[in-house]
């Protein structure tokens, strides 16, 4: 009978039917972080595996998609670029939004994608998304090169259309973080949802694709009147899309009111879920 | 004492049967109103228990119910029952992969599963690329897997593909890679749930090996397999579950003994009921009797040391089935095979074709068997591709005395060894 009196720190792993909460797990992750490196690997050297252009994929994607807007938007339908040059506009938009709207597609994926993993080994859930958000970033470096050629080919052409605002150029990587948490906490209560409940991957579906058009991608915030901004700014992404246009170009709304809300929205997204998603791991197994 | 590495308390787990969706959200908003309320979940209290070929009423199953055992530090645990008993939702439980519905679970030292091998190989990626991708999935640091990587290389004899993608693997290389990255954990603790299926005899062995010697470096295993051979080599003890009951826990040949025995129910006159599971069926045909008896058709399930006997059977055909084959397979108590007798005539193996109805079928076994305690299994295949019709393993027991039908004499020493005595002639020349 001594044996049942063994200290609970006795046991390295003890386990219950339900834990608290709001354990993020961390340092559990952290042992995993080989892990996360290979994932990240995985992602983007399999995606090319088999393919003749391989990684030149990730330019030439960019470079179609903002040529059709460029046409439609601006040459065909006349919109507004803010006085910024169309072609750097719909780049720079295009970028951080693919950025943002893969790496949400594919977090709310992370139970389904991975079940017959997860359904045989554990680790850490968190692993996978944090490793999509990773890869994400990789791919983004890359494609922000091409942004850069653009971006200096304008700078070095025309007169005063650019005007980048380099004290505030530090924020850029504080702005791709923001997005980055943005699209995993997301991304994550889509996914612990989307394990017992499948309607809320039609939902995303087609709510991504709206959502770029409240997002200022394809068209700039001053179009709008204060009060219709003031609405579309609870859209962090939106926030985020023009402080980014205006710390590269000296276009665009920059307001330090709008990027403190998106920065509490996002906050507030990211502890939920954590929650959501430490009530789901646990037992996906048995819904997904 | 050995130390305490598991220990289990209570464990019990939930399913709920049918499809998963929207009929659910009424219970879910239900359970979430209980504990709004700060009652229990309603839905713990009912539920019934699993066994699989009964219809029940209750939406919800117990696949586990009320399990609670240890395991001491270099215990090789077996885990047997029928299929559907709960022993892979119990690995599933203790490799945390899903959680327990009630009770709790205590684990000293790293734990590593192999349920089905291969985890997270990605098809695209090489050989190589998918040991390391592989071994960090199930807890390696990146050094630890390159420490072993020749090993683990060897081990898989797959050595000339390894910069090859694993979709052009043939399915054996594929399991004998996956499976060497898992034989290289170097866990406190491992889960093996039915590897061995898959592979040939050398791997197998190789597997059977490399367990073995990570039992005898003092590291703990469980064990699911329905080998129970395998099980009786490699286990030092066992539990035995039945419908998500922990039924036994015991050395392992009382475990297999009682798994054996369990569950067997004929009637007294040897007719198998009518609701007896039978686990590989094609329903075409099915066994509704077998019975012992000796040549005067006394049937029995004591015979005298040498004594001939008989098998009969009765079959009923559904339908027209060509070229059916009946096996009679003799096994020791433990299930091991002794003998296995297929109908022939002068060397040839024959088949017959049974129409719809009822047949007798009678077999004359005239060999002797040692003193000793056995088992029957009886099967019906098709004769050209082997698919099985009926086969309930393991279905009669009987024993042989050590008293001597021609002599009335005793078998004159204590210790059998061995199963069978062959006619042998001997001739002795001195030289």
């Amino acid at each position: 009978m001594s044996d049942k009196i063994k200290h609970d720190n006795y046991w390295d792993i003890i386990v219950k039917p339900k834990s608290s909460s709001l354990q993020l797990n961390l340092k559990e992750v952290w042992a995993y972080k080989d892990l996360i490196v290979l994932m990240v690997k995985r992602d983007i050297t399999s995606v090319y595996k088999q393919t003749v252009l391989g990684p030149l994929w990730m330019f030439i994607q960019p470079i179609f998609i903002t040529a059709i807007y460029t046409f439609t938007f601006s040459a065909s339908a006349g919109l507004s670029t803010d006085g910024i040059p169309p072609v750097l506009f719909y780049l720079i938009g295009q970028t951080f939004w693919v950025y943002f709207s893969d790496c949400l597609n594919k977090t709310s994926n992370t139970f389904i994608s991975n079940a017959s993993v997860f359904g045989k080994v554990y680790f850490p859930r968190l692993v996978m998304p944090f490793s999509v958000i990773i890869s994400g970033l990789v791919k983004l470096g890359l494609q922000v090169i091409l942004l850069l050629a653009v971006y200096l080919y304008y700078y070095f052409t025309t007169v005063d259309q650019i005007q980048p605002q380099w004290m505030y150029f530090i924020l850029l990587p504080v702005i791709v973080l923001i997005i980055g948490l943005f699209s995993l906490s997301l991304g994550i209560i889509f996914s612990s949802f989307t394990t017992k409940y499948r309607d809320f991957t039609f939902l995303l579906g087609f709510a991504v694709q709206l959502l770029m058009f409240l997002s200022f991608v394809t068209f700039p915030a001053s179009m709008f009147s204060p009060f219709k901004q003031n609405l579309l700014m609870c859209n962090p992404i939106a926030t985020l899309m023009e402080t980014i246009k205006f710390i590269l170009t000296g276009h665009g709304i920059f307001s330090v009111n709008y990027i403190i809300t998106a920065l509490i929205i996002t906050l507030v997204l990211f502890f939920s879920s954590i929650i959501v998603f430490n009530r789901t791991e646990k037992s996906f197994m048995d819904t997904v | 004492m050995s130390r305490e590495v598991i220990q289990i308390s209570d464990l019990g787990k939930q399913y709920r049967l049918g499809q998963v969706g929207t009929t659910s959200i009424g219970d879910d908003l239900k359970r979430w109103w209980y504990r709004m309320k700060g009652k229990e979940d309603p839905f713990l209290k009912i539920g019934e228990e699993n066994d699989r070929s009964k219809k029940g009423n209750s939406e919800y199953v117990w696949a586990l119910k009320d399990i609670s055992f240890s395991v001491n530090q270099g215990d090789v645990l077996g885990i047997v029952g029928k299929n559907g008993a709960g022993k892979s939702t119990l690995l599933k439980i203790l490799s945390r992969t899903t959680a327990p519905t009630l009770g709790e679970y205590k684990i000293k030292g790293r734990v590593a599963s192999l349920l089905e091998v291969g985890t997270g190989f990605h098809p695209d990626l090489t050989g190589r690329e998918n040991v390391f991708l592989n071994g960090a999935i199930l807890g390696m640091t990146k050094a630890e897997i390159r420490k072993n990587f020749d090993e683990i290389i060897d081990f898989s004899g797959v050595e000339r593909y390894i910069d090859t993608p694993v979709k052009r693997y043939s399915s054996g290389m594929y399991v004998r890679l996956a499976f060497a990255v898992a034989a290289h954990l170097n866990p406190e603790i491992l889960i093996v749930d039915e590897v061995l299926a898959v592979g040939d005899q050398e791997f197998q062995d190789k597997c059977l090996g490399k367990m073995r010697s990570v039992s005898e470096s003092g590291r703990t295993i469980l064990f699911v397999s329905h080998n129970l051979l395998a099980i009786k080599q490699l286990c030092t003890s066992g539990i035995y579950l039945k419908n998500g009951k922990l039924i036994k826990t015991g050395t392992t040949r009382d475990i297999v003994e009682e798994y054996l025995n369990d569950d067997k129910q004929l009637k007294s006159d040897g007719t198998i009921p009518h609701d007896f599971y039978r686990e590989f069926s094609t329903g075409e045909a099915f066994f509704r009797k077998i019975v012992l008896t000796d040549m005067n058709d006394n049937p029995l399930t004591r015979f005298a040391f040498n004594q001939p006997f008989k098998v009969k059977l009765r079959l009923e055909s559904f339908k027209q089935i060509k070229n059916g084959t009946i096996n009679i397979n003799i096994t020791t108590s433990l299930g091991e095979p002794i003998v296995f007798s297929v109908d022939s005539e002068n060397s040839k193996y024959l088949s017959r074709t049974f129409e719809e109805g009822v047949y007798e079928i009678e077999a004359v076994f005239n060999f002797k068997l040692l003193p000793n305690n056995y088992r029957v299994t009886i099967g019906i295949h098709h004769f050209s591709d082997g698919i099985t019709i009926d086969w309930l393993e393991n279905i009669y027991q009987f024993k042989i005395d050590k008293v001597s039908y021609n002599t009335g004499e005793d078998y004159p020493w204590d210790a059998v060894h061995g199963f069978v005595e062959p006619e042998t002639k001997w001739t002795y020349k001195k030289s």
